[in-house]
C-alpha cells in the first residue's frame, strides 16, 4: 500500500486478521485493515459501535486478549525513522518496553483505567518504576505533580494524594492523562477519551491533547464516533464498518467529499448544530452481525447504490491521491473523476 | 415575585402558544441522610417555571447533574416534588390522587434512556406492550391487531410480535419502548435522552420516527438531552438548565443563533462540529472548571465561579429570567438592569 508523500511512517499495519472465539461462533472482528500512521499527525479511526476501532487499537500492542487471536498480518512499529519492530512477532517481555512507554493509552471510562485502591500519584509512580524511569515510589510521587500540572490538573500537589473516587470525571481522565504522559511516549492512542464526560469538559480535555501533541512531538491516534471531534482534531482519519477500514483520507477531503456510500450517509445522520436541519437522513437497517458477515461488501445490505458485484466480492481498495475507497461505484474511473 | 406572578409569567412565556404544561417554582430537594439527621440537600432542581406549549417539542438541554431527568420526572409524577406546582391542561397535577391520577397517567408517557434496562426481559414484545392497557382495565377487542398495527407504526412487524428484548439491537428495543409508550394514545411524552444509547446512524431513524408520531397523533413533547445537535432537530424550544436552574429559555432557532447567556455561548462553542473548516477556524468562548457541587451551590448566579463575564453582584444576587426578545428569556445580570 503505497504511503502518502512526505510520511514518515510510525506505525504500519498490514492485512490485519482478528477472530474472537466465542461460544455463538467465530466473530471476524478485523478483517483486512492496512493502514499507515505517520510521525507526528494526528491520526482518527472513526466507526460505529463493533466496527473494529477499539480492537485494532488494542491490537497494535498486542493487547487482544482470549477468547481474542490476531490471525495474521503484520503491525510494524517505527522507533526511529527506518528501524522496523515487528510487534506481533516480539516476545511479551519486549512488548512491555513498548506498550505504556512508547506507545501509551487513554481508554474510554477513566473510571475502569484507575485502581479505587491507589491514589493518583500512585499509579503514575507506580507506570514510572515500572518502565524504570525512577529510582524509587518516592521520587515518582514527585514526579507525578509535575505530569499532573502537564495535564492541566487543578491544585495537583493535593489532587497527587487522592483516590479515583474523590476526583470527577474530567479530573479522572486528567490523572489517566498524566499517568499516559509518564513515560514520555512516542504515540499515544486515545479511545474515546471523552465519551465519560461531559462537553464542556470534553473541549477542555481535546485542548489539551491538542496542545500536549505540538509540545511534546506525540504522534496521537484517536478513536472515535463522534465526526464532530474528527473535525476537529484529526489530520487524516480512517472510516471503518464492521471490521474494515472503507475510506481513509485527509479529513479535509474526507468532509468535503465523502466517497463511499457509508461515508456519505454517516456524515449525512450527524447534525451539525450550527444549522437548521428540517429532515435528518438515516441508514436503514443496522450493523452486521460479524459471526455471519454479509458477503461481498459487508455494507451492501444497507447501501442504496446495490449492485451484483456487491454480493459476489469484497471490494479492493482504490487508490487516489491521499484519499482511498473500497468500493465498487468507483471500479471504473479513477478517484480523481467525480462519478 | 409572587405565586400568581409567576403564573401568569409562565403563561405568557411564549406569545402565540397555548401551554399543555405549566410548571411554577419546581423545586426538587433530595436529603442526604446521616446516621440520625439529614446532613444536607441535592438541589437537583431549584425553584424553575417554564411552560410546554401543545403540540410542541420542549427540549431540555444541560450537563450531566443539571437536574434535566429529575425534572422529567417530576413532570410525570413519577416523584414527588419538594414544593411548586405542575399543571397538565390546567390541573395541578401535584394534588391528584388515585383515580385522577391515574387518569393522569394514561396521557402522559415516558421513553427512557436505556432499552436494555427499561424492557422486562422475561416479556415477549406483545406483552410489554399489551402492559399498559392491562393496568389501565381497557378493553380491546382484538388486542394482536391493535398492537401489531403499534408495531407497524414504529417500524416493526409480525415477526417481532412473540420475541424477547434480548433478541433485538438497541434501536429496535427503542422502537419497542416508543410502541409501548404510544400504547395508551397519550398526549404527551418525556423522552429521556431517547438515542443516547444509539449509533448515529440508527439515532437517525429514531428521531425521524419520534418526529414523525408527533404530527400524526399531535403529541407534545419534552425532550431531554445533552446532545445540542439532536435538541435542535427536534426541538421547537428550548431550555438549557445548569445546576438545577434554567440559565436561558427560548424559540431553538433563536437560542442556537443569538445565545444571551455565556454558559450557552460556552456550551455551543464546547460542541464539536462535524466540518472541519469551521471546526479550526470558529471563535470559541471556552470556560475553566467543572460545575460545582449541587449540595452546596454557589451563592448569586449558579455559574459565576465559572464565568468569563464575572461582576461583583454575580454572586450576591440571583439574576431572575428577562425577555431579550420575543418569547427568548434569559437569567444574567449582563442583562438585568
Amino acid at each position: 500500500m503505497p504511503v502518502n508523500e512526505g510520511c514518515d511512517p510510525i506505525i504500519e499495519v498490514r492485512d490485519l486478521y482478528i477472530n474472537f472465539y466465542t461460544y455463538a461462533g467465530v466473530v471476524k472482528a478485523i478483517d483486512g485493515v492496512s493502514f499507515t500512521v505517520c510521525r507526528g499527525e494526528t491520526y482518527c479511526l472513526v466507526g460505529e459501535t463493533g466496527c473494529g476501532k477499539t480492537v485494532t487499537s488494542k491490537a497494535l500492542t498486542k493487547l487482544i486478549q482470549a477468547p481474542g487471536r490476531i490471525e495474521k498480518g503484520k503491525i510494524i512499529y517505527y522507533p526511529e525513522p527506518g528501524n522496523p519492530v515487528d510487534i506481533i512477532s516480539v516476545s511479551e517481555d519486549e512488548i512491555r518496553k513498548i506498550r505504556g512507554k512508547e506507545i501509551a493509552y487513554i481508554f474510554q471510562d477513566p473510571s475502569a483505567a484507575l485502581d479505587p485502591l491507589y491514589t493518583i500519584g500512585h499509579h503514575i509512580a507506580e507506570t514510572m518504576t515500572a518502565h524504570r524511569l525512577v529510582k524509587s515510589m518516592k521520587e515518582g510521587f514527585r514526579e507525578a505533580i509535575k505530569y499532573l500540572k502537564r495535564a492541566l490538573m487543578p491544585e495537583p500537589e493535593e489532587k497527587v494524594k487522592s483516590y479515583p473516587h474523590e476526583l470527577s470525571g474530567g479530573m479522572k481522565q486528567r490523572g489517566v492523562i498524566a499517568t499516559s504522559l509518564s513515560t514520555k511516549p512516542k504515540v499515544i492512542v486515545a479511545d474515546e477519551p471523552t465519551t465519560a464526560v461531559d462537553v464542556t469538559i470534553q473541549a477542555q480535555i481535546m485542548k489539551l491533547l491538542r496542545d500536549l501533541k505540538s509540545e511534546e512531538g506525540l504522534t496521537l491516534i484517536l478513536i472515535t464516533h463522534n465526526m464532530g471531534l474528527v473535525a476537529e482534531m484529526c489530520d487524516r482519519v480512517a472510516i471503518m464498518y464492521a471490521g474494515r477500514i472503507i475510506e481513509e483520507g485527509l479529513v479535509f477531503d474526507i468532509f468535503k467529499n465523502p466517497r463511499h456510500p457509508y461515508t456519505r450517509a454517516l456524515l449525512n445522520a450527524v447534525i451539525n448544530p450550527l444549522f437548521k436541519v428540517s429532515k435528518l437522513e438515516s441508514i436503514p437497517g443496522t450493523v452486521p452481525d460479524l459471526i455471519r458477515p454479509p458477503r461481498g461488501c459487508r455494507f451492501h445490505p444497507r447501501c442504496p447504490f446495490f449492485s451484483e458485484v456487491c454480493y459476489n466480492r469484497p471490494p479492493n481498495f482504490i487508490i487516489g491521491r491521499n484519499h482511498k475507497v473500497a468500493c465498487w461505484l468507483y471500479r471504473d474511473n479513477a478517484l480523481g473523476v467525480e462519478d | 415575585m409572587s405565586i400568581v406572578e409567576t403564573r401568569d409569567f409562565v403563561k405568557r412565556m411564549f406569545p402565540g402558544e397555548q401551554p399543555l404544561v405549566e410548571v411554577v417554582n419546581l423545586k426538587k430537594y433530595f436529603p442526604i441522610r446521616g446516621l440520625i439527621f439529614t446532613r444536607g440537600y441535592v438541589k437537583a432542581v431549584d425553584d424553575i417555571s417554564f411552560s410546554i406549549p401543545k403540540g410542541k417539542t420542549l427540549g431540555l438541554v444541560g450537563e450531566s447533574g443539571s437536574g434535566k431527568t429529575t425534572v422529567g420526572r417530576l413532570i410525570l409524577r413519577l416523584i414527588e416534588p419538594t414544593s411548586g406546582s405542575i399543571c397538565f391542561n390546567g390541573r395541578d397535577i401535584v394534588k391528584l390522587s388515585g383515580g385522577e391520577l391515574k387518569a393522569f397517567r394514561r396521557k402522559a408517557q415516558i421513553v427512557f434512556q436505556d432499552p436494555y434496562l427499561s424492557l422486562n426481559p422475561r416479556m415477549t414484545v406483545f406483552d410489554i406492550i399489551y402492559e399498559p392497557l392491562r393496568v389501565h382495565r381497557i378493553k380491546i377487542d382484538n388486542p394482536q391487531e391493535y398492537i401489531l398495527k403499534l408495531l407497524y407504526q414504529v417500524g416493526l412487524n409480525e415477526t417481532h410480535l412473540f420475541r424477547y428484548p434480548h433478541e433485538f439491537s438497541g434501536g429496535q428495543r427503542q422502537r419497542i419502548a416508543i410502541a409501548r409508550a404510544l400504547s395508551l394514545n397519550p398526549q404527551f411524552m418525556v423522552l429521556d435522552e431517547p438515542t443516547s444509547m444509539l449509533d448515529v446512524s440508527v439515532q437517525a431513524q429514531i428521531l425521524n420516527l419520534l418526529k414523525e408520531i408527533q404530527t400524526k397523533y399531535n403529541l407534545t413533547y419534552l425532550f431531554i438531552s445533552h446532545d445540542l445537535g439532536v435538541v435542535r432537530y427536534m426541538s421547537d424550544y428550548i431550555a438549557v438548565m445548569y445546576l438545577g436552574k434554567i440559565l436561558e429559555i427560548g424559540p431553538s432557532d433563536k437560542v442556537f443563533e443569538n445565545p444571551q447567556h455565556p454558559y450557552t455561548k460556552a456550551l455551543l462553542t464546547a460542541i464539536p462540529i462535524p466540518n472541519p473548516e469551521i471546526a479550526r477556524t470558529r471563535s470559541r468562548l471556552t470556560i475553566k472548571g467543572e460545575p460545582p457541587s449541587s449540595i452546596n451551590p454557589p451563592k448569586g448566579c449558579r455559574f459565576n465561579p465559572r464565568c468569563p463575564f464575572y461582576m461583583e453582584k454575580c454572586n450576591i444576587k440571583e439574576p431572575s429570567l428577562t425577555e431579550i426578545e420575543k418569547g427568548h428569556w434569559t437569567a444574567c445580570h449582563l442583562y438585568t438592569p
